[in-house]
């Protein structure tokens, strides 16, 4: 994929300590707008960390940042407004149902009523999900629970969405489904920043950095990083750089 | 193959209007590392806590070295370890206490069976002051292997211990059962991650409540019942709609950078394939033979109708 050289992130010097324990050491990336950006790590390498302060929930201890071309210490409510958040644990209510999921974070991002039904109706028929409407998210596969959480965070068009460690626990034919939306999400010019612990997906990153120890050990594309580490999977790349 | 470890006969269990186990039956022999491959809902934590004597199943026979699963529960409940899918530990007490608590339930001490854990719980030992809650990812799991493993168990039961954890300490954890595995030890082990059950000894691949197949994973392999290519170019994202319209094709998933497109044989040629691609644009199209993986395996079964 083409990429423009315009940068939806800017990090430098990104410093994160909690009390004397350094979270963040020294951050410096940027993230192309329209790229898939891989956020790997090991368990407690600081990614969490980062992805909330990047994600204006939490204040950096120094540094400076920029999200989708709002500072981060001054213009927090312009960063959240025009980012997308989806967890591993989700972010849909289980009693609450499908519609009413939708309606709510419509809502919670200042889109109409005319907006949210026409939007909400376009993306059921895209799922496929038209039968689930009036039903509660925890009676629904977690499957389409993924794929409705990833569709909820993209409603209000964000510049950005942030996927932390969205796979989690799916056949692959599902995870492979989910991909097929992030790369339709990426061709649609939504910058996509991802963490996960699957090493085959990190291959379907257009770039991916490996955090260590609250550093960035390697940034690259994975072509790259497999060259520049002669191993031929990320998944040994990572090990390589990850174990101690 | 002798006296089964464990022995399970068309066992079923039913939650409401959901079938989580249809009709399983497997045997697993002594000292065997047999894994149960599948998505989350494919029926491994029931099955695993219906083999602990934690959950009733609604038919079907199944037995621990012998012991049945209802008659006999305080038996196996002896002769088995279990590390639950979620961290199931006492987050406020230490971890040195954690294991002594396990230890002591079991008439059982530490120094007693120290030698069994030692490799595992020395990596933690440094840590032994602190509240398990406060532990990281890798060091939960081996704190809760060592938990279920200070009673000197015949029979271990694993369920999903990798999940959540980084490459690297899933590793780890592979390389600890393998050497766990060398002390003679059943265990019965469950993940997600379909990469890993290339480290088993044989595997059940499970969706829905059923096991699609059981085997080694080199005859789960071997039996794949398709042609495999590997196809490359500068877009995936319009590479994997365009090859999906190919005909011929069975079907098409995106690995990595690469997308493996199924056929039957000579339904096919790369070269044809190949011209295609560039017809329709792509750039750097590369196009290789490949074997299946488990995942490719996995997919296959998962679409093609049942057996019998």
């Amino acid at each position: 994929m083409s990429l423009s050289n315009e940068n939806i992130i800017t990090v430098k010097n990104l410093v994160k300590k909690f009390g004397t324990f350094v979270a963040n050491d020294h951050l410096t990336f940027e993230v192309k707008k329209g790229e898939i950006f891989g956020f790997l790590g090991a368990n407690g390498a600081g990614k969490t960390t980062a992805i909330k302060i990047l994600c204006g929930l939490s204040y950096p201890t120094s540094g400076e940042l920029s999200v989708a071309g709002f500072d981060i210490y001054t213009q927090r409510e312009k960063v959240k407004k025009n980012i997308g958040y989806m967890s591993q644990r989700f972010s849909l209510y289980d009693d609450l149902t499908v519609f009413e999921n939708i309606r709510f974070y419509g809502g919670i991002y200042g889109l109409r009523k005319k907006e949210i039904d026409s939007r909400s109706h376009d993306l059921m028929q895209r799922l496929g999900f038209e039968s689930a409407r009036n039903k509660l998210i925890r009676d629904i596969p977690l499957g389409w629970k993924q794929k409705l959480a990833f569709s909820v965070a993209i409603l209000h068009n964000p510049k950005i969405v942030f996927l932390d460690e969205p796979t989690g626990g799916v056949d692959p034919i599902t995870r492979r489904q989910f991909w097929d939306m992030i790369f339709e999400a990426a061709h649609g010019g939504i910058t996509v920043f991802v963490t996960t612990h699957y090493m085959d997906e990190a291959e379907y990153c257009d770039r991916v950095s490996i955090m260590v120890d609250g550093r960035i050990a390697a940034l690259d594309t994975p072509d790259n990083l497999k060259r520049q580490f002669s191993a031929p999977s990320m998944n040994e790349v990572f090990i390589k750089l990850a174990r101690t | 193959m002798s006296v089964p470890s464990v022995h399970v006969q068309q066992l079923t269990k039913r939650f409401k209007d959901t079938l989580a186990l249809d009709d399983i039956s497997f045997d697993v022999g002594r000292g065997e590392l047999f894994g149960f491959i599948g998505p989350d809902g494919a029926g491994k934590t029931s099955l695993f806590r219906i083999l602990t004597t934690l959950l009733l199943a609604d038919a079907g026979i199944c037995t621990v070295e012998g012991f049945d699963v209802v008659k006999d529960y305080r038996q196996i409940r002896k002769i088995s370890g279990y590390m639950p899918g979620k961290f199931s530990l006492y987050q406020d007490l230490t971890v040195e206490e954690n294991l002594k608590f396990f230890a002591t339930i079991f008439g059982t001490t530490i120094r007693e069976n120290y030698d069994l854990v030692k490799e595992i719980y020395q990596q933690i030992e440094p840590f032994k002051n602190r509240k398990a809650g406060k532990l990281s990812g890798g060091m939960k799991q081996k704190l809760a292997l060592s938990c279920a493993m200070i009673h000197k168990p015949e029979v271990l039961f694993l369920d999903e211990p990798t999940t959540g954890v980084d490459a690297v300490s899933r590793l780890e954890f592979w390389e600890m059962l393998k050497r766990l595995k060398a002390s003679g030890i059943t265990i019965l082990v469950s993940t997600p991650y379909m990469d890993e059950a290339s480290l088993c000894d044989r595997v059940a691949l499970m969706q829905s409540g059923r096991i699609m197949t059981i085997s080694t994973p080199q005859e789960v392999i071997s039996n794949y019942p398709l042609s495999l290519l590997s196809v490359k170019s500068g877009d995936i994202y319009t590479l994997l709609g365009e090859l999906r319209e190919y005909p011929g094709v069975h079907s098409v998933y995106a690995f990595g950078q690469s997308a493996h497109v199924a056929y039957q044989k000579n339904d096919i040629t790369p070269e044809s394939l190949h011209f295609f691609l560039k017809s329709k644009g792509h750039k750097q199209v590369e196009i290789i033979e490949t074997v299946a993986n488990i995942e490719d395996c996995f997919m296959e079964l998962m679409t093609s109708p049942m057996k019998e």
